[in-house]
């Protein structure tokens, strides 16, 4: 009977050993899963809805070009500017070269582009008339899932 | 004091891990912030290449191409006549499935082109749901045909393919879509 008793006095305990393994692992996951947010976004970009939506899953490939009002101080929007990277484009004939550059270092780009959906197309063909010229020929319209008509 | 040195001799030098979780941790906390998972969603296309002067664009039969016209106002011209976005569905699934039956209509869907065109001032959502409006034409007919092969949808034929297997269905229904060039001297 003794030796019940001394059973009942250990206390149950789970083994924290092998917690900063199972914490490693998550770290390495997250780790190898993360884009860095690079930029700042200087223009409001509201996407329009569609239903004929296709996942872009190589996130590497994917060069942005976001399109839309100037975000002013003051909750406040101005004219509509064109930004790739983290810069506003000032001259829209900037953007051939800068694309083919980009092209030359990722044959397989696709240019997505964020633009707000009040925006006027006019801003919209001057974008992929240059995008032509630098050879750049892989879009993506980039919008979201319409959950009104579900 | 000869007790003393024994026991001090024979502690090891041991690094504390138990702290080893919290800087995990901090490190977690850091990368689930950062990270971003949402995959980026829209409507792919491929721009023709620049027009080169002295070659000429192929030539299309006007019966092959389908003429969608958006204006500044937001109103919808589907081959000449006023329409809307509503109906452009219908129209571009009538015009490739016609197999040369009806003159107004296409050929054949291989040599079937719908050809969109919008003025500066058109609203870039109604360019959208246009663009929408016709891929959702190609993939209802997409649709169709995968279920005549036996599959549940053409998500499914599609996952169904190896590598750079030719995609049958696409090949018999190509998806013609052509932006149309912006009128010069804008």
């Amino acid at each position: 009977m003794g030796h019940f008793t001394k059973k009942s006095k250990a206390k149950p305990e789970i083994s924290t050993a092998s917690l900063p393994d199972i914490i490693f692992m998550l770290l390495i996951f997250f780790m190898v899963t993360t884009v860095l947010r690079e930029q700042e976004v200087q223009v409001r970009t509201i996407l329009p809805e569609a239903e004929a939506l296709t996942k872009i899953e190589q996130k590497r490939y994917v060069s942005y070009i976001w399109m839309g009002p100037e975000k002013l101080r003051g909750n406040r929007f101005g004219e509509t500017r064109v930004q790739i990277d983290d810069a506003i484009i000032e001259e829209m004939t900037t953007i051939r070269s800068i694309m083919y550059r980009k092209l030359t270092q990722e044959p397989r780009l696709i240019v997505s582009m964020r633009t707000d959906k009040e925006s006027v197309m006019g801003v919209v063909t001057d974008v992929q008339q240059e995008l032509r010229k630098g050879g750049t020929l892989r879009i993506n319209y980039s919008s979201k899932r319409d959950i009104s008509n579900l | 004091m000869g007790v003393l040195a024994k026991k001090k001799e024979r502690r090891e030098a041991e690094i504390p891990t138990s702290s080893m979780a919290d800087i995990a941790f901090l490190l977690l906390i850091f990368f689930l912030v950062t990270t971003t998972i949402d995959v980026d969603t829209g409507i792919g296309m491929t721009l023709p290449p620049e027009l080169d002067e002295k070659v000429e664009p192929p030539p299309v039969k006007e019966r092959n191409s389908l003429a969608i016209l958006i204006n500044s106002a937001g109103q919808v011209l589907l081959e000449d006549l006023p329409s809307s976005v509503a109906q452009i569905r219908q129209e571009v699934q009538i015009h490739v499935q016609n197999q040369g039956q009806d003159p107004r209509y296409s050929e054949s869907p291989t040599k079937a082109l719908v050809s969109i065109k919008t003025d500066r001032q058109t609203p870039y959502n109604l360019y959208i749901q246009t663009m929408d409006e016709v891929w959702m034409a190609y993939f209802e007919i997409w649709n169709t045909e995968a279920r005549g092969l036996g599959f549940a949808n053409y998500q499914d034929y599609r996952s169904s393919l190896e590598e750079d297997a030719v995609n049958e269905i696409r090949k018999k229904w190509p998806a013609q879509i052509s932006i149309a060039e912006p009128d010069p001297g804008e």
